[in-house]
């Protein structure tokens, strides 16, 4: 065993192919080893956006259906109410019409014997003229008797 | 330094010395100081850096690793994790595509063993061959082998393990008479059956040995190529320069060496397996 300059060669060949290693082989594979990792962790990314987006367009979809629900019971709730509303005043208009009608016949009926009345005064108060004409024999002035007449036919 | 030739057979044979701890000529146990010693010890002999390099590389394998997945997250990985998992992936891939004998928990974690630990330990072969030999010559031990897998002992151990599971699976899935079946019915049919049964014991033995003799073979090859480049810079300052860019070249070459027989032997060991838990058709 002796030790001499080959050690030294081959030292520096050594420190030589370090360098290489260095220069020429680590980079390739550290690059490859550094896009694998890129690799998984945009697909990990990718899938936890794809989750997180799966959610939101859950909830999403939740409150659409909530409120599509909430607004159906509304509308329904709104039909409800204003068909109650129109048949109330659908009766009243019906009942106001009602009284309206049996008040005009009421009116009528009124005016019909009022009319009736006037007559029959005239025809007894043009009776009575006739009567007392007869009666008195021309004694009797109309013109004269006038107030006369008029009381005795408002007194029937 | 007397006589070249000399120093230079002296050097290689340094270097290709494992640090064995046998039964030394005078009786006593120790460390071998000489090839010869070490030789004499015979089968009964253990080389110290084989196993100390491969349990330190295994624990620091099954620590780190260890450490990512305690840690893993489900979330994006950070620097270590994303790096154990990437490699992790790429051996699973591996397996889907090689094994197709059904659910077997054990293939998967094996071949990732495999692959790992074998990369580590020829990926000692990039550490200048005199730094730690001389480190250890200053601690006093006179021999010391960096590189596990240029020691057949390392990789005929992992290739006969290997080769039992394929024996055990091969039992169990197939049952004693279907693999007897396997190794005696095919090429030639039933009236073949010596020519068939030599054939195929001869394909099975095949297994582990190319396994062994493969990933040995290139990495003490490759070690043998240090070894020669570090004697040419002891020969002046030309061929000095001139050995410096033959190891850089040989340790970028190296590179893909180390990582292609690591995947080769983690490969065929699945393929091997894959084979065991074939029903014969």
């Amino acid at each position: 065993m002796n030790i001499n300059a080959t050690l030294i060669g081959q030292s520096i060949t050594f420190a030589v192919f370090v360098w290489f290693c260095m220069r020429y082989v680590w980079p390739p594979i550290v690059k490859a080893l550094e896009t694998r990792r890129k690799t998984i962790a945009d697909g990990l990314a990718a899938a936890e956006r794809g989750r997180h987006e799966q959610e939101l367009a859950a909830r999403r979809a939740a409150e659409t259906l909530h409120d599509a629900k909430v607004k159906a019971a509304d509308i329904i709730a709104q039909a409800e109410k204003r068909a109650a509303q129109i048949i109330d005043e659908a009766k009243a208009a019906a009942k106001a019409e009602g009284e309206r009608l049996l008040a005009a016949a009421r009116a009528e009926i009124e005016q019909e014997a009022r009319r009736a009345r006037e007559q029959l005064r005239a025809q007894v108060a043009a009776l009575v003229v006739a009567g007392a004409q007869r009666v008195l024999r021309r004694e009797v002035d109309a013109k004269a008797h006038a107030e006369l007449l008029e009381s005795i036919a408002k007194e029937l | 330094m007397a006589g070249e030739a000399h120093t230079a057979a002296d050097y290689i044979k340094h270097h290709l010395q494992n640090l064995t701890f046998g039964r030394l000529p005078d009786g006593s146990w120790g460390l071998a100081n000489s090839p010869e010693q070490a030789k004499a010890m015979g089968f009964w002999a253990i080389h110290l850096d084989t196993l100390g390099v491969s349990i330190v590389l295994g624990v620091l394998f099954l620590w780190l690793f260890r450490r990512a997945a305690a840690s893993a997250t489900a979330g994006v990985p950070g620097g270590w994790q994303n790096f154990v998992e990437w490699v992790v992936e790429f051996i699973d891939t591996s397996v889907r595509g090689s094994f197709s004998g059904g659910r077997n928990d054990l293939i998967a974690p094996l071949a990732l063993t495999i692959f790992i630990w074998i990369f580590l330990l020829n990926l000692m072969d990039l550490v200048p061959i005199d730094w730690i030999p001389g480190l250890m010559a200053a601690l006093g031990l006179p021999y010391f082998k960096l590189v596990p897998t240029t020691d057949p002992n390392a990789t005929f151990g992992m290739s006969i393990a290997v080769f039992l599971l394929v024996l055990y699976y091969s039992f169990k899935i197939k049952g004693p008479g279907g693999f007897l079946a396997e190794l005696s019915l095919h090429p030639f049919g039933k009236w073949g059956m010596p020519a068939n049964l030599f054939l195929e014991t001869i394909n099975l033995i095949a297994k582990p040995v190319s396994l062994a003799l493969r990933l040995f073979g290139n990495l003490y090859a490759g070690e043998m190529i240090f070894i020669l480049i570090a004697l040419l810079f002891g020969a002046g300052i030309g061929w000095g320069l001139m050995a410096g860019f033959l190891q850089l070249g040989w340790a970028i070459f190296h590179i893909l060496i180390i990582t292609l027989q690591a995947f080769i032997f983690m490969t065929l060991t699945i393929v091997y397996l894959d084979m065991a838990h074939q029903e014969h058709h």
